[in-house]
């Protein structure tokens, strides 16, 4: 049996991914970087990211915290002179890094997307207010202290509900029905 | 009349930006547009759950499409977010086939599949392209001359490319806020990110960030902002005091969703578009207008 090297297969992984197949192009411009609001909070920037991807670097970049300052504002990928979709490849990045179970530990962003998926999926809707008290508990509640002048603002303005929008039970177990069997399917590739 | 399928999103339907919902709603009435609510629609997943499960957000997003394929209508949404993650999805599903029967197998589960037709495209697109400025126009009731709107895009309605508008100067809503007899002021960062979901979780990069685009339309004499997502609207609003507190700035730019101040040119009830949800009050600068 022939062994690929580490390379390939880390790179292959993310051309797999649809739309992740642009990362082949990459000149090294670092027009993404210089387009990037949040490059300077980045321990690698999206270009220096996108090297370390295609020497094989499977490790570090899951490990990176540069995706999960990714704010999508997408004007890395509208900039790019090669057609890359980079902000693309920073959801990859996130996905395969949950995945394994590596995410980057410094920022409370991935407990705060797990949140948010978790109430996604389980209702089919978002209740802020729940989404929002559920992630303050699971990545500081001192924080969530800190939030209550915000959420005595918004309700004062009709803006918080306590209530979430549920979709009818039909419905609910349609969607379960669908993640269920997706989960079965092995990811995107 | 001129009819769509409707998806409000969370925040807009049931959460922090239903005077987005109901201004949308009383609006299109006045324009002769029917937005009727796709049924059982569920949250499109928005940037979290693509990040989370790829798969399983791409799955989330097709049922909804699923939905309005059995209408077939064009869908229309005000969130900017679900407006990315509909065509993303379309873009992704129609250009990579083995994809598309994977997300139609796990669709298969519960009794729907996806062809891929559904074109989906934002509020600000129907009421520009479809309706027009002149038809805008035409029902100002109370014409806002004087009024000076910075008019913020953000990211994701022009970015990426799939849309309407230029990604980085695009110039619907200012003609819009022409349109409507006030005045579009100069925004260089008018389509620049609010620190999105990030709030939450990275609290200073966003003040950072929103402090930027304050400065930006204060500078340039702005009176208020007007803009056309929720999360942008939660961000430059709610968190707006505490940008003062940790630059020690005094902005009290009020913050309005696009279709409110359309609302107010068209000289509608402050309830029916929802005014009083603002935390930053308008009716002051509105007293020297209206």
């Amino acid at each position: 049996m022939q062994l690929k090297t580490r390379s390939e297969t880390f790179i292959e992984e993310i051309c797999d991914i649809p739309g992740g197949e642009g990362i082949k192009r990459c000149i090294q411009c670092g027009t993404c970087t210089a387009s990037c609001p949040n490059a300077d909070k980045m321990d690698h920037t999206p270009a220096e990211l996108i090297a370390m991807a295609r020497a094989g670097m499977r490790r570090e970049v899951l490990s990176s915290n540069a995706m999960w300052y990714c704010l999508s504002c997408y004007l890395c990928t509208v900039r790019c002179p090669r057609g890359i979709k980079q902000t693309g490849l920073m959801h990859a990045f996130e996905s395969l890094a949950m995945r394994d179970g590596v995410s980057y530990a410094g920022s409370f962003t991935p407990t705060m997307y797990r949140s948010f998926n978790h109430f996604a999926c389980a209702l089919g809707s978002m209740p802020e207010f729940g989404f929002m008290t559920w992630f303050y508990m699971l990545s500081n509640p001192l924080r969530a202290w800190k939030m209550i002048p915000i959420a005595l603002e918004l309700f004062r303005h009709g803006r918080l509900s306590i209530k979430a929008r549920r979709l009818t039970p039909e419905g609910t177990k349609q969607l379960r029905a669908i993640l269920e069997k997706a989960e079965t399917l092995g990811g995107v590739t | 009349m001129r009819y769509y399928t409707y998806f409000p999103g969370c925040s807009a339907s049931e959460g922090g930006a239903k005077a987005y919902n109901w201004s949308a709603k009383a609006v299109s009435r006045v324009l002769d547009v029917d937005l009727a609510e796709l049924e059982d629609w569920n949250c499109c997943g928005s940037t979290p759950s693509g990040s989370v499960d790829e798969l399983g957000a791409y799955c989330m997003a097709t049922r909804n499409l699923a939905l309005a394929e059995k209408r077939g209508l064009e869908m229309v949404t005000p969130c900017s977010a679900c407006y990315v993650i509909f065509n993303r999805t379309n873009t992704y599903l129609n250009g990579y086939p083995p994809f598309k029967a994977k997300v139609n197998e796990a669709l298969a589960a519960g009794n729907l599949a996806y062809r891929g037709t559904v074109k989906v495209r934002h509020l600000l697109d129907i009421l520009t392209t479809d309706i027009g400025y002149d038809a805008i126009k035409s029902r100002v009731k109370k014409p806002l001359a004087g009024l000076k709107v910075a008019p913020y895009y953000g990211c994701q309605v022009v970015r990426p490319r799939f849309g309407f508008d230029d990604p980085e100067y695009p110039q619907s809503l200012d003609k819009l806020v022409l349109s409507l007899g006030a005045e579009p002021t100069n925004f260089p960062l008018k389509a620049r990110c609010c620190g999105g979901s990030l709030v939450l979780s990275e609290e200073d990069v966003a003040l950072d960030l929103i402090h930027r685009l304050l400065q930006s339309a204060s500078s340039n004499g702005a009176e208020c902002l007007i803009t056309v997502c929720p999360l942008c609207q939660t961000n430059l609003d709610i968190y707006q005091s505490r940008v003062n507190k940790k630059f020690k700035t005094s902005y009290r730019l009020p913050v309005l969703f696009f279709t409110q101040l359309m609302g107010i040119a068209f000289g509608l009830e402050e309830d029916a578009i929802g005014l009083r949800n603002c935390i930053v009050p308008i009716e002051e600068v509105l007293a020297k207008y209206v």
